[in-house]
């Protein structure tokens, strides 16, 4: 025996974080290769603080409490304060945090990447999309098509693109118009929708409903929807970007909006994001996208639980 | 009372006062839109499975179960008869809800009775029980190789197969989990 091993049978605990290897050096591949990919089109990779005193009012995310402020459940708010400065191409790779969401796809403290640009929209974005996806799977050695929970997937540019109101009249038995007013839009998309989307080529879904606009912009010619879009490969949500809305007024309403119904869903009381608001008055047009890293980290490991390609998970402390 | 995200395997709650338990448990959330929590649920009493997705928001009450330590007295008619051990309180069970634990229940047997709002809703046996050999046909000797068995009943009426050698009259050990031989009861 060489000295410093210790003599005893490995636990539980080494065996499943040494059964993670492959994973894990993978994971660092694929972020290596993504900064390369931003650093290659003069985005600045930028810093921004996880612990905020005013989270965007989410209606269905809840920040994890740090003292009196908040650990930020995305890097958003503070990157377009930077937008509105004049940093016309960033991006960032950041932990963030997101109270009770557990699951094969959820972690409460998880990775995003998250990128903007100024000057262009969600159709320019998804394009970048598309580049960015290849060019990582090239880097990493498996070329133009992916093998994932035993679809084969084709990665090359144009990827498949249909709208919200499309997947609701292609994959399941109502309207969009009635699921929303039945309140059934979320169980449709998770159980007929999604398994059905970036089946042979990851796919672009687009154009929400305004009332899921978040912090998109609406479209120009039809006020009815926004201009937010998810990337889906294999059945899986990979992304969620959109046309940012640079209007301070329609920000601040839609705020109000999300901060009464936390309140009425007994959600905790954030502060207004005053400062956030106040930027978007020297906004420029710009796009930008919040992607999962361990998501995609399962994708090109092939592997269907979020578990498998994070060093630890929060039950593994 | 429980919440949506109180949810997980092996929680018992009630579903319109039936006791069921979460036998599998998946949490989902679409982008931007509200946790889903998809549920297959188990009746306690029916055993019929059900799927059913829950949302943040939803509560539910607790299925309160209770085991008590009974003792097995006597069958009539399609009634089992139990006594409470500790306070001598006497029970009836239904032929379908005794199910197929009749098999191997013989006077004063101790087991165990689930107890749901009052009800008894499952039975527990010890996982092995002695039970007299009560038809058997002989052992003819020398015509038999090894690994044959023969059918046989026991003193409840259940009917297995065993070894050639064991005999009417004979004490043997079952498995009540399996319904199989386990082997004779040494006098």
């Amino acid at each position: 025996m060489s000295p410093g091993l210790k003599n005893r049978s490995s636990s539980n605990d080494q065996r499943r974080l040494a059964s993670r290897k492959q994973n894990l050096f993978l994971r660092a591949r694929m972020i290596q290769a993504i900064r390369k990919f931003f650093i290659e089109k003069d985005y600045l990779e930028v810093e921004t603080p996880q612990i905020i005193p005013a989270p965007s009012p989410e209606v269905h995310i809840e920040a994890v409490r740090a003292g009196n402020q908040f650990l930020h459940t995305s890097p958003e708010i503070c990157m377009k304060q930077m937008l509105s400065a004049g940093y016309s191409k960033i991006f960032q790779i950041s932990k963030c945090f997101r109270e009770g969401e557990r699951g094969n796809l959820h972690l409460p403290e998880f990775t995003l990447l998250e990128w903007y640009q100024i000057g262009i929209d969600y159709n320019h974005l998804m394009k970048e999309c598309e580049a960015l996806i290849l060019w990582v799977s090239r880097n990493l050695g498996f070329g133009e098509r992916l093998r994932y929970r035993n679809m084969d997937i084709d990665l090359e540019a144009p990827w498949q693109r249909i709208s919200v109101s499309e997947a609701f009249f292609r994959y399941t038995s109502m309207s969009l118009e009635k699921a929303l007013k039945k309140g059934a839009f979320d169980e449709l998309m998770v159980n007929e929708i999604e398994p059905n989307l970036g089946v042979t080529k990851p796919a672009f879904l687009y154009d929400y409903p305004v009332s899921l606009a978040a912090m998109a912009r609406l479209k120009p010619d039809n006020l009815e929807f926004a201009e937010r879009f998810e990337i889906f490969i294999g059945g899986l949500e990979l992304a969620n970007g959109f046309s940012e809305l640079t209007d301070p007024q329609e920000q601040r309403a839609r705020f109000e909006n999300d901060l009464r119904q936390r309140c009425k869903s007994g959600m905790q009381a954030y502060p207004m994001a005053d400062r956030f608001l106040k930027s978007l008055e020297f906004m420029p047009e710009a796009a930008g996208i919040a992607l999962g890293v361990d998501r995609l980290a399962m994708v090109f490991a092939n592997r269907p639980k979020i578990d498998h390609v994070v060093s630890f998970t929060p039950e593994e402390l | 009372m429980y919440n949506a995200s109180d949810l997980k395997k092996g929680l018992k709650i009630q579903i319109d006062n039936d006791p069921y338990i979460v036998i599998e448990f998946q949490f989902s959330k679409p982008g931007k839109g509200q946790s889903l929590y998809r549920c297959k649920l188990k009746n306690m009493i029916t055993d019929v499975i059900i799927d059913r997705t829950y949302r943040s928001g939803d509560t539910f009450q607790p299925a309160v179960l209770e085991e008590r330590k009974m003792q097995y007295l006597y069958a009539q008619k399609d009634e089992f008869c139990f006594m409470d051990v500790e306070n001598y309180e006497q029970i009836f069970l239904k032929t379908d809800q005794v199910g197929d634990a009749k098999n191997f229940l013989t006077d004063n047997l101790e087991v165990e009775l689930l107890f749901f709002e009052g009800k008894a809703i499952g039975i527990t046996l010890p996982n092995f029980v002695d039970l007299s050999v009560t038809k058997a046909d002989p052992w003819a000797k020398g015509d038999s190789v090894a690994g044959d068995t023969k059918p046989i009943t026991v003193e409840t009426g259940y009917q297995l197969r065993v070894p050639p050698f064991v005999e009417e009259g004979e004490r043997i050990t079952i498995d009540t989990r399996t319904g199989e031989y386990v082997t004779r009861v040494k006098e």
